[in-house]
């Protein structure tokens, strides 16, 4: 199956002589919610600005369902919806005039029913008349998504949705994208809340200083995240682990004076019930024990602050 | 190809524009004109005599329409551009399927539409002050669209490379105003001592206004053969700017 988005060898080195990305390669499968994660400047909306037209790249190719879309700009632009970071409206416009616009600007007939059916589904349509500049900062987000979607596209860019959305409107715009995938539009969010991106989405892309670190299903990502540690603060150093301990797969940590097991919390089977009855077998007094999970922000944190 | 969906949507957007602010882009131009008619047409034009045998207050209502168009389309077409550039919607022209030339088609014919109508609103205030006569008809109308076009695209063109609100006031200001004003609008370019005629003919508004003119009463300070060279001349130069803005990205994309 053709990928929805394929980006080729893409760099971008702004007339300032940053160079905001670095040989990108990266596919997105059709239907699929990716989630693109990263530090404020690390790219994000620079690549998504790419493959939308507004940015032009220095190097490298995009392709939307396989059209290039610097050759096959029409094409691809009618394809793709894009929900910018910024709450940029026409401020003296209502929502209905300016979702409609959108349609036509993406070269549609208009449509009444379907920008009624938008705007309600989204919860504006008691307020279509009123000036966008009225509304509050959510339903500004609220008219920039039906804009994006007024043209219905097949591939939807959202660049940090739900930066400054209160939690209510979160969860509105979490079961719209999980209802806009239901009709095999593909979504790609951009966000710095990981627990954003682990909430939505299938495939996690993280991004940072205009390099991808790591592109990977969720769910393997997760089974990484899953695992535990599980801390005991001896009473007395220890010189190495005793041999009766051999098949719990121990180390030792801050001279002997930490023993540390690694486990997986989603098995059914955590083995800590057997560890302890082995460690008091072996006659190990400890003062103190912690566990801990390793988290996607720990992940992200180390991929992301690695030199 | 043409997407003729989105020319429409712009356009219609445009216009709208100008029903929301119809103050200042229809009612304020009229009222000004209307002071320069009751001034000159009828206060003191009264004591001026008739030049190339057309009342004083008659000759100057196709410069005074010249100077509207001139100053409109300008200010339209440029801040129909800038203000999406301004604010940040941009971004949405920029990722629709659009060309720079349906772009440039949908904001420089609203633009132009614009100041057609508000010169044809004035040619009518004019009506209601000064006895008018239009030998031309044809040619009147044909030099209105050539000029709100040509201006418009100016004006496009300006709004494209203003940085700022200031830059977008700064050449309808400190060239477009004085040229309008030492074109011809109010004299016959024939009156001025002959050194002055000569550095007139490097105004481009003198055969705008000169042309115009002649379609109203027959008159004119330059041929009428050189007034359509010289306007469609100044229309290529334009539409040779707007193709090198758009091949280059200059200053809408990065």
């Amino acid at each position: 199956m053709t990928p929805a988005i394929s980006v080729t060898n893409l760099s971008k080195t702004y007339k300032s002589g940053f160079q905001a990305l670095k040989n990108i390669n990266l596919e997105i499968k059709q239907g699929e919610i990716f989630g693109l994660l990263g530090p404020n400047g690390a790219g994000k909306t620079t690549l998504i600005s790419i493959i939308c037209g507004i940015v032009t790249a220095s190097s490298g190719t995009v392709l939307a369902n396989g059209h290039d879309n610097v050759k096959e700009y029409r094409k691809t632009r009618s394809l793709i919806g894009l929900v910018p970071q910024e709450l940029t409206t026409d401020a003296f416009e209502t929502p209905w005039a300016t979702v409609n616009f959108s349609r036509g600007l993406f070269g549609l007939p208009p449509n009444h029913a379907y920008v009624e059916k938008i705007l309600k589904d989204l919860s504006l349509w008691d307020k279509k008349d009123q000036r966008i500049m009225t509304l509050s900062g959510g339903m500004k987000r609220r008219v920039l998504i039906a804009k994006a979607l007024s043209h219905e596209p097949k591939i939807l860019f959202l660049d940090e949705p739900t930066a400054g959305v209160d939690v209510e409107l979160r969860r509105d715009m979490w079961a719209l994208v999980r209802d806009l995938r239901k009709t095999g539009v593909t979504i790609i969010l951009t966000t710095h809340y990981i627990d954003e991106a682990e909430e939505m989405a299938d495939r996690i892309g993280v991004i940072s200083k205009g390099e991808l670190m790591l592109v990977e299903e969720k769910q393997a990502l997760m089974a990484k995240l899953g695992k535990k540690q599980l801390t005991l603060e001896l009473a007395s150093k220890l010189k190495s682990i005793p041999r009766t301990l051999a098949r719990h797969q121990l180390s030792l940590s801050k001279n002997g004076a930490e023993l540390n097991y690694t486990y997986d919390s989603h098995a059914n089977r955590t083995g800590i019930t057997t560890l302890l009855a082995d460690i008091k077998k072996a006659g190990i007094a400890f003062t103190d024990i912690e566990t801990r999970e390793s988290s996607l922000e720990d992940i992200f944190v180390s991929l992301v602050r690695a030199p | 190809m043409m997407n003729f969906n989105a020319i429409r949507s712009i356009y219609i957007f445009e216009m709208a524009r100008a029903g929301r602010t119809l103050l200042q882009s229809i009612i304020s131009p009229v009222i000004s004109t209307s002071l320069y008619f009751v001034v000159f047409g009828a206060a003191i034009g009264s004591r001026i005599q008739e030049i190339d045998g057309v009342a004083y207050g008659a000759f100057i209502v196709p410069g005074l329409i010249m100077l509207s168009l001139l100053t409109q389309s300008i200010a339209n077409a440029s801040f129909g551009i800038y203000f999406p550039r301004f604010v940040g919607t941009i971004y949405e022209l920029l990722s629709a399927p659009v060309s720079y030339v349906d772009l440039t088609i949908a904001y420089v014919g609203a633009a132009a539409s614009k100041s057609i109508i508000l010169g044809l609103i004035i040619l009518a205030t004019a009506a209601v002050f000064v006895p008018l006569e239009i030998l031309h008809p044809f040619w009147m109308l044909g030099f209105l669209v050539l000029t709100a076009v040509t201006f418009s695209l100016l004006g496009f063109i300006i709004g494209i490379w203003a940085d700022g609100f200031e830059k977008l006031q700064l050449i309808p200001l400190l060239i477009i105003t004085p040229l309008t004003f030492l074109g011809g609008s109010f004299y016959s370019i024939t009156m001025l001592p002959p050194v002055w005629q000569t550095i007139s003919y490097f105004n481009p508004v003198v055969y705008l206004v000169s042309g115009f003119r002649w379609s109203f009463y027959g008159a004119a300070d330059v041929s009428i053969g050189v007034s359509l060279l010289a306007i469609l001349g100044f229309l290529a130069i334009c539409l040779a700017v707007i193709a090198w803005i758009f091949k280059t990205g200059y200053r809408l994309k990065n």
